[in-house]
């Protein structure tokens, strides 16, 4: 269960005359553990921070000294690495994307493995669901696509291809809704997009959760917590699609804004 | 004080719910309509289906970025 809300909950259950302690957004906020300086840590940093461990460690497993003839862990890291490329890679930039898979290969597996962190049990907690999380990456994203532009045609030509083949009249309607595509509604709804699936992710699952928890007395109550039991599971195996789907569709969606930046004429 | 701004709270709250049901409408045809013709074009030139696949997830990305911003927006006025 999710930490405040479970203590608060506590014993609370129902037909013992207290209400149904709704999960709602002091579930995302957390106190913090220890500080180091004057930094407080709480529970999302760590997680991010275990999150980087085991995607360096399971990569550094298996690539750290390759064999011609692999091994288990070289086995599994190869599969994992051309997952990434033969299904979001080649089918967005062709066999010229492969300069960018050590930018969108980890970045693939660091979401899935963020997002996944909201299933296993006591981490219980997507740290993408704190926008915080989710901005530096698309800053990184976004600095990367317009570097690219700006690289591959130029100062004045990045902007100009922005520039639709269209009519003038067009035109006038046309461009405006493309700067502010380029500039704002890109980075912006990659964003949250993946902090908003994260967020209601949570929130389901806690709800059934502690709904599970407050239903269960010596009562009818205990069929309703038989239900809501089952929707727990339910909710389960669909984030681990949605989890799945987030980081398939964060790193498409950045495949598709390099491929933008890098052809030649609309 | 408190029960004016107590009540103004679960009331805007409420709105909310309403709202996202509201804002759930679009993108509710919206990925059907993707999910919908991808299938269709599938079936008619199923050798093509890994870029159709492809372009139906980026399609339903775009189409469902519309119902979460619209199930985070009470969130967000609620507390600002």
């Amino acid at each position: 269960m999710t930490g405040d809300i479970a203590a608060a909950a506590g014993g609370c259950h129902i037909f013992s005359g207290c209400g149904y302690p709704a999960p709602g957004l002091n579930d995302f906020y957390f106190q913090k553990l220890f500080s180091i300086g004057g930094w407080n840590v709480t529970k999302p940093e760590l997680i991010a921070v275990l999150c980087v461990i085991i995607i360096v460690a399971f990569f550094w497993a298996a690539f750290a000294k390759p064999k011609m003839i692999p091994g288990k862990a070289q086995s599994l890291g190869e599969l994992a690495v051309l997952l990434v490329r033969d299904q979001v890679i080649r089918p967005v930039l062709g066999a010229k994307g492969d300069v960018y898979m050590p930018f969108l290969v980890p970045m693939f597996f660091w979401i899935f493995v963020m997002n996944l962190m909201e299933l296993i049990p006591v981490l219980q907690f997507p740290s993408m669901s704190r926008i915080g999380f989710v901005w530096p990456l698309v800053l990184m994203v976004y600095a990367f696509y317009w570097y690219l532009g700006f690289k591959s045609k130029g100062f004045i030509g990045y902007f100009k291809s922005w520039i639709p083949q269209a009519p003038w009249p067009i035109l006038i309607i046309l461009i405006p809704v493309e700067i502010l595509k380029y500039v704002f509604i890109q980075p912006f709804t990659l964003g949250v997009r993946l902090f908003a699936n994260m967020f209601a992710g949570h929130l389901l699952l806690s709800i059934f959760m502690i709904a599970t928890w407050y239903l269960t007395s010596l009562s009818v109550g205990l069929l309703y917590a038989a239900g809501s039991l089952f929707m727990v599971f339910f909710v389960f195996l669909l984030e681990l699609l949605v989890d799945l789907l987030q980081a398939f569709i964060f790193t498409t969606l950045t495949a598709t804004y390099i491929a933008d930046s890098l052809e030649h004429g609309h | 004080m408190s029960a004016t701004l107590a009540a103004a709270q679960t009331l805007s709250i409420n709105i909310g719910a309403v709202g996202y049901g509201l804002a759930a409408i679009g993108p509710g045809i919206g990925i059907g309509l993707v999910f919908g013709h991808a299938i269709e074009a599938m079936a008619r030139q199923p050798e093509a289906s890994g870029r159709i696949q492809l372009y139906m997830w980026i399609g339903f990305a775009l189409t469902e970025a519309l119902a979460l911003i619209g199930l985070i927006a009470p969130f967000i006025f609620k507390y600002s």
